[in-house]
């Protein structure tokens, strides 16, 4: 990076520190091919915040989260992460900077067990990631791994072989990952698919005990999980933003009533 | 059971790092003193031909278990990584050509010998590295070839077709290591630290990591780790083991040359590695120990039964397929489930078949 643009991305950090935002999306579209999964979306993420995502099955919502994290890099657009401009950079970069993210289809470590994956989370978001010494006893974030494995209620099977674990549990350790280190903005792409009723009550209660300073931003089909957990909504059609407000706000649109809650037949993707 | 706890085992607890010799299994205990016994009841044949070529071989297709168990990178350049230190001893130290053998002492050669082969293996890991799969096959099959034909037109440096002959170890502390007795526990050392460092470091955050590119690199990526550059460094630390094995190598047979890296010897290397089992460390060894046993008296029996005795590749071609196709874990695998098999002809009740060492 120039020594002129090294200037303009820390006024521009300054600048975020006023206005605030975690998260600002400029006109951020990406093709794929012909198609395009999301086209010119705008919106902002106050820090702190929880967000929903809805939208139905192919609307871009996970290509939205692709764009941010940085698994894909947007066809055009720009994205400012607490107000740096991140639009190019590598997706450990992005994590660096306090962003984490769960996966629609989890994505763990099927050959290493649930304590290494959680104490693999810790560490990639530390300092020492080629240190060939092992860990001692007494390493900070062996504990703290420990407590993230129990915040997600996996004690149990903390020594077990990720791929052997049940469907549930899987979906609990996707979240666990996603807590490490000290996050500032979490991406939850419908953590709550595929869980029992019960296991949907402990999500909630997870999600509602972050801390307040640690905002998210959740995809989730299920209204009842997304307007319980968020304060803001924003409805995602044919890659486009479709509607922003209030969960309130968001349940009484004639629109989106006719568009997605209306005929009860939203596809679970 | 002895050879998969080892990398099982310690699962639970990347933390612990005492109490090392209490969670050591007795099997091991009796391998290592069988081990250090040996020299008593074995011949010098054995001790220099069967075990001493074994442990290098082993050390070399231990670098390649390392990036191919841990990191999913098959690379067929380990060999060649080895070759070069073998090279850099012979072309530093002293050989029988000695228009081109510097002769620098051996705390000189030794270090340099392994740089340099650390760093080609850091260079090709580079280039390799952005590649998956069979592209990883082809693009270190392809400058393991490169390296071979370059050795064999370069006359200047690595004396062309010939190569180098006398390369011997240093004399030091008045033992000849060249000696069978002496160069069996040389090797056996090299390939104990080797070994050790491989299972060590796998339980390190860098192995853990490592072993995270290879089940999930989209993942690692976003848990904050730069895959490139992991994957980059796993390339530098199997060339130092591999380096270390072609050390020990270029003693053993006292020569090098370009066929010592030619296609013959890199897949001999792959081959090793997944007969003996690629997903655990010790594999290597027990690879290599059947490799040489298959090399070293396949001959006879096949003359035996008055076939050319060139034949023997074919036995060897043979064993690797039935590996593949039965015990694709090679022949631990093999092991385990016999063990396995009679566990639960023992105890119905627990009779659950013991996996392999993961996925
Ligand atoms: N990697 C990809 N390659 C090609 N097309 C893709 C890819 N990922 C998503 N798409 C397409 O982009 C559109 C949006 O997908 P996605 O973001 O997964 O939707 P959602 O998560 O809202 O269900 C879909 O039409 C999908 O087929
Ligand atoms: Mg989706």
């Amino acid at each position: 990076m120039s020594a002129a643009a090294g200037g303009i991305s820390a006024a521009d950090r300054l600048g975020s520190v006023t206005t605030g935002s975690a998260l600002e999306l400029r006109g951020v579209t990406k093709l794929f091919g012909a198609l395009a999964a999301i086209s010119d979306v705008t919106m902002t993420v106050a820090p702190g915040e929880r967000r929903a995502v809805l939208g139905s099955n192919g609307a871009g919502k996970t290509t939205l989260f692709n764009c941010v994290t940085g698994d894909f890099l947007p066809t055009s657009g720009a994205i400012r992460l607490f107000g740096e401009d991140v639009t190019r950079f590598p997706a450990h970069e992005r994590i660096r900077r306090g962003l984490r993210r769960t996966y629609q289809i989890s994505l763990l470590f099927g050959g290493l067990s649930v304590a290494d994956n959680v104490y693999l989370a810790c560490r990639g978001v530390n300092r020492n990631r080629f240190s060939l010494l092992r860990p001692r006893p007494s390493d900070p974030l062996l504990t703290r791994a420990e407590e993230l494995i129990e915040a997600v209620h996996l004690t149990q099977a903390r020594a077990r072989l990720v791929s052997e674990l049940s469907y549930g549990q899987q979906r609990q350790l996707e979240i666990a990952l996603a807590l490490a280190g000290a996050p500032r903005l979490i991406l939850f792409d419908e953590p709550a698919a595929g869980l029992s009723p019960t296991e949907r009550a402990e999500l909630v209660a997870i999600l509602g005990n972050l801390p307040p300073h640690v905002g998210f931003i959740i995809i989730e089909h299920d209204m009842d999980v997304a307007l319980r957990v968020a304060t803001k909504v924003t409805m995602l059609h044919n890659g486009r933003v479709f509607k922003e407000g209030t969960p309130a706000e968001i349940e009484d649109d004639p629109e989106v009533q006719e568009l997605y809650l209306g005929d009860g037949t939203h596809g679970h993707g | 059971m002895a050879l998969t706890d080892q990398a099982r085992a310690p699962a639970p607890q990347p933390g612990s790092g005492f109490g090392v010799f209490s969670r050591v299994p007795g099997a091991w205990w009796a391998t290592g003193f069988i081990l250090l016994l040996m020299p008593l009841v074995a011949g010098n044949f054995w001790l220099f031909q069967v075990f001493g070529w074994s442990f290098c071989l082993g050390i070399i297709a231990l670098s390649l278990m390392f990036l191919a168990g841990y990191g999913g990178m098959v690379s067929l350049v380990q060999m060649t990584v080895a070759v070069l230190a073998g090279y850099v001893v012979a072309i530093l130290g002293n050989s029988g050509v000695e228009q081109i053998s510097v002769g620098l002492s051996w705390w000189l050669y030794v270090p340099l010998a392994i740089l340099i082969a650390t760093g080609f293996a850091t260079l090709v890991g580079a280039l390799a590295v952005r590649t998956e799969g069979i592209y990883t096959i082809m693009i270190t099959l392809a400058i393991a070839s490169a390296f071979f034909y370059f050795t064999r037109q370069n006359y200047g440096i690595f004396n062309g077709y010939s190569g180098f002959n006398l390369v011997v170890p240093p004399r030091l502390f008045g033992v000849d290591w060249r000696q069978p007795t002496a160069f069996y526990y040389l090797s056996l050392g090299g390939a104990a630290v080797c070994y050790a460092a491989v299972v060590y470091v796998s339980r390190s955050p860098f192995g853990l990591a490592l072993q995270g590119v290879r089940d999930n690199p989209r993942r690692m990526a976003s848990l904050g780790f730069n895959v490139t550059a992991h994957r980059i460094a796993a390339y530098a630390f199997a060339g130092v083991v591999a380096a270390i094995g072609g050390i020990l190598l270029v003693w053993q047979t006292s020569q090098v040359a370009p066929y010592s890296g030619g296609i013959a010897a890199v897949i001999d290397i792959l081959i090793i590695a997944v007969v003996g089992g690629i997903r655990r460390p010790i594999g290597a060894f027990v690879g290599a120990f059947i490799f040489v046993l298959l090399s070293t008296f396949s001959p006879d029996v096949l003359s035996a039964f008055g076939l050319s005795n060139e034949r023997f590749k074919l036995v060897i071609g043979v064993g690797f397929l039935v590996v593949v196709f039965f015990s694709p874990d090679g022949a631990l695998g093999l092991w385990e489930r016999w063990r396995a098999r009679r566990r639960s002809a023992v105890d119905p009740l627990t009779g659950k078949a013991v996996a392999g060492g993961g996925p």
